[in-house]
């Protein structure tokens, strides 16, 4: 129980218990099938990018241009459509999505892992790089009337409905992909010795080496799935919201870091669980689109949202010290 | 000899035209416990990286398990059965104590997919043999270093180890975490007939574990031998080339003068309990006890890094107010810490920073700018006072050895004037002869007026340098000792009664 109590997600958990309680008992519409099914459906984006973001922390990396990727690989695909076929089905846009995604994410592994440079300032070059090359040469018109007619069929998409008072709430599919997402993991860190090997770089580089894991492989493994990761979600993003605008996505990065650490993920690498993540989602999601309902203006919204990070990565951090310190006692300075 | 695991004849090696070894012969039986002694860069790293494979010898040959080795690499020296446990113990913090001591043979299985209930029977297994009792769940990370040494021990266990080559297994333990340390490699060798190798610079435990000892010096073997061959006089004089006689500090402070401090029923919750004592210009005063007993917490007082609760501190007679470091500092204490890689000195910085670091207020103009002049008068005063054994005090502290480290340290304070220094620990990871010399040190210091108050549990340390030594147990100074009147096993038999 008290080991229960003592991790990071417990405390999420309740955080997210008591902001929904608090929102939902000022204003029932919070409730609702309605509401809940905006609430998840605005967590699929989010939600697939913290699981590459994840994975990178959880290796002592950062990575920031994945939002870079996913409107790159979203926009290309699109307009890859628009030239060849644009009734592709959606299936095809996902797969090329994904692998635009690979291609890019092993862009930054290069750097990485054989250059051992630092992380966050390859991927900060990197992110400039993406969009910009975008912007520059792919395109940097809005696609919406013209958007291919199986992204429209995605958005519509749905598997639940339940009537409401005034119309009825929907689901949409896509939240089963997030999930699936998070599962595939969940396995993968927790059940293979690559996931294993990603938490040891992550908590002892050095030791890593020495007990024989083939740390570059692993990097170009991890920056590979993060960009194959992000170009799913970008195909999602579009998707969802039937329109390609190259301006979309980026900005999202540290909104989507927040939503990890939130979960329990160490900056400086080696800790962070799946559960721990999709509950950071759920948290930063529902204050982006419900604090509106208790009437915190919207500009209000990012100031809760940072207040949330503050109290919900310190509080953890204070009970470590805390710990450890009495631990070690005071015996031995 | 049919019991031979592993033979080194004529093994040399030089690093960019300097010679680090120079023809060094020794072998390791199996199921026996060997020390290598030597000063800092003596050349006992390079020895065992060379066992371990890291290192390519110039010349010489290795012979291990009867087999000549042309060329060693790592995954040889492994598969050899020989297994190097760093100072660092390449443990992962972040990953309990069941999958740390699985991974690596989980690792050399070629395995993809980890199955946990295998981990934790591995470790499970890998504990039992060495009689130690771990939660297999708990994070590395949380352990104490005595713990994460012996969960390196079980992670080499499992990987079927048959030398392993442990690196200042000591130098962060208790003496009773040594005892386990000690009973624990007992076990092995005799159950599993485990060669080990220590590589050691205290002398006392080298003399008390070490069946075959191998002393080095300047990249040449010395001498070898058998247990009974050695004993402290020799052990110093393999290692140094020349004797160290053993001092005393016989002196009798002058009562007329007031004492630098004086502390009257000081307490402090558990830690400090009606705490008395006085120091005395000249006085070297050892205090000592075992972990826990107090001891860091009294300096920590008198340095006003722990809070006091009750009680009065006098300096030269004139009641004094010690609530923070900066008190301290501002009624002449000074302090060395113990961990002086983490709390005393800035590694990266150079040594000439490091050693104004508490004057440089005083080293400027009128502008407020330094004067690079004066600073380096300074630094070039203290590193020729305290024969600092540096090419160039522009270079960062972390490129000095332990003793020469403990020197800026010193000269830190020094520079400041401080008329007492509290030292803590003055000489841990410090080599023999740098040792002696940071002895005569603190002796000059006290011959020139300043009060020093030395915590140590290293006994002959206690004995040459103090002139008095109050023991403590659970918070309480329990007996003042005259080193004259004592020796080091009814010392060390006091100190670890509890």
């Amino acid at each position: 129980m008290k080991r229960l109590l003592r991790r990071n997600e417990t405390l999420v958990a309740i955080t997210l218990v008591i902001l929904c309680l608090v929102i939902g008992f000022n204003n029932p519409t919070f409730f609702t099938w309605g509401n809940i099914f905006v609430l998840l459906r605005g967590s699929i984006v989010t939600g697939i990018f913290a699981m590459g973001v994840l994975i990178v922390l959880i290796s002592g990396g950062i990575d920031v241009s994945f939002t870079a990727i996913g409107i790159f690989a979203l926009y290309s695909t699109v307009k890859l459509f628009l030239y060849f076929d644009p009734n592709a089905p959606i299936w095809l846009g996902f797969l090329i999505a994904a692998t635009i995604g690979l291609g890019l994410g092993l862009i930054n592994a290069f750097f990485i892992a054989r250059f051992k440079l630092p992380t966050l300032i390859v991927t900060l070059g990197t992110l400039s790089m993406f969009h910009g090359f975008l912007l520059f040469t792919i395109g940097n018109r809005i696609i919406r009337q013209d958007i291919p007619p199986s992204l429209t069929a995605f958005a519509r998409a749905t598997v639940i409905q339940v009537p409401q008072t005034r119309g009825t709430a929907s689901l949409h599919p896509a939240i089963f992909l997030m999930i699936a997402i998070a599962i595939m993991v969940w396995l993968l860190l927790k059940y293979t010795m690559l996931g294993r090997g990603i938490y040891a770089l992550g908590g002892a580089p050095e030791a890593a080496e020495r007990a024989g894991f083939n740390v570059t492989r692993i990097q170009y493994f991890i920056y590979g799935f993060v960009g194959l990761l992000s170009g799913i979600a970008g195909m999602t993003f579009g998707a969802l919201a039937r329109q390609a605008n190259p301006q979309d996505i980026v900005g999202m990065e540290l909104n989507v870091i927040a939503a990890v650490v939130l979960g329990g993920a160490y900056l400086t690498g080696g800790r962070g669980t799946v559960i721990g993540t999709l509950l950071g989602v759920a948290l930063v999601v529902i204050a982006n689109n419900s604090l509106i309902l208790i009437g915190v203006p919207t500009v209000w919204q990012r100031v809760v949202i940072g207040l949330i990070i503050l109290v919900g990565t310190g509080i953890p951090a204070i009970q470590e010290r805390r710990a450890g310190q009495r631990a070690s006692g005071l015996t031995e300075m | 000899m049919a019991n031979e695991f592993l033979n080194l004849t004529g093994i040399s090696k030089s690093f960019a035209g300097v010679h680090a070894l120079r023809n060094v012969d020794f072998s390791i039986e199996r199921g026996r416990i060997h020390c290598l002694v030597g000063e800092n860069g003596s050349g006992k790293s390079t020895i065992i990286k060379i066992i371990a494979g890291v290192y390519e010898r110039d010349s010489g040959s290795i012979v291990i398990n009867g087999k000549e080795f042309e060329k060693l690499s790592p995954i040889d020296a492994i598969r050899e059965g020989i297994q190097v446990i760093y100072q660092d113990f390449s443990l992962f913090p972040n990953l309990t104590v069941a999958e740390n001591i699985a991974l690596n043979q989980a690792l050399r299985d070629g395995r993809r997919f980890v199955n946990w209930r295998h981990v934790h029977s591995i470790a499970a297994d890998a504990l039992a043999q060495i009689e130690v009792d771990i939660p297999l769940n708990a994070t590395v990370g949380e352990m104490s270093v005595a713990n994460k040494q012996l969960i390196a021990i079980a992670k080499a266990l499992r990987q079927q180890a048959q030398l392993i080559i442990m690196d200042e297994p000591t130098s962060a333990l208790t003496g009773r975490e040594i005892k386990v340390l000690f009973s624990v490699i007992r076990k092995l060798q005799e159950r599993q007939s485990i060669a080990f190798l220590f590589v050691s610079h205290k002398l006392d435990e080298v003399l008390e574990i070490s069946e075959t000892t191998i002393v080095i010096r300047n990249g040449k073997t010395v001498s070898a031998g058998e247990r009974g061959e050695y004993d402290g006089a020799r052990l110093i004089y393999d290692m140094t080339g020349h004797t160290i006689t053993e001092k005393v500090y016989d002196f009798e402070p002058d009562l007329s003068q007031p004492p630098l401090i004086k502390v009257e029923n000081l307490n402090a919750g558990a830690a400090l309990i009606d705490i008395n004592l006085a120091l005395r210009a000249g006085e070297i005063v050892g205090v000592t006890g075992l972990l826990g007993s107090g001891r860091t917490e009294l300096a920590l007082a008198l340095y006003g890094m722990l809070p006091i609760e009750s009680g009065r501190i006098y300096i030269n007679n004139k009641p004094a107010v010690i609530r923070s470091n900066r008190d301290a500092i501002a009624h002449g204490i000074g302090y060395v810490p113990e961990d002086r890689l983490s709390e005393g000195l800035f590694l990266e910085q150079s040594i000439a920073r490091n050693v104004v670091v508490r004057t440089i207020d005083g080293l400027r103009n009128a502008l407020g700018l330094t004067i690079p002049q004066k600073i380096s008068e300074q630094v070039n005063q203290w590193v020729n006072a305290l024969r600092i054994k540096t090419p160039d005090p522009a270079l960062p502290v972390k490129t000095l050895s332990g003793g020469n480290q403990q020197r800026v340290v010193l000269a830190k304070w020094l520079a400041s004037n401080p008329g007492i220094m509290i030292l803590n620990g003055p000489t841990v990871g410090v080599d023999i002869g740098s040792k002696d010399e940071l002895h005569d040190l603190m002796k000059k210091l006290a011959g020139e007026g300043m009060g020093l108050l030395v915590i140590s549990d290293d006994i002959p340390e206690l004995l040459q340098t103090c002139n008095r030594v109050l023991l403590m147990r659970h918070g309480r100074i329990v007996e003042e000792i005259k080193p004259k009147d004592t020796n080091e096993g009814e010392l060390s038999s006091k100190l670890i009664k509890d």
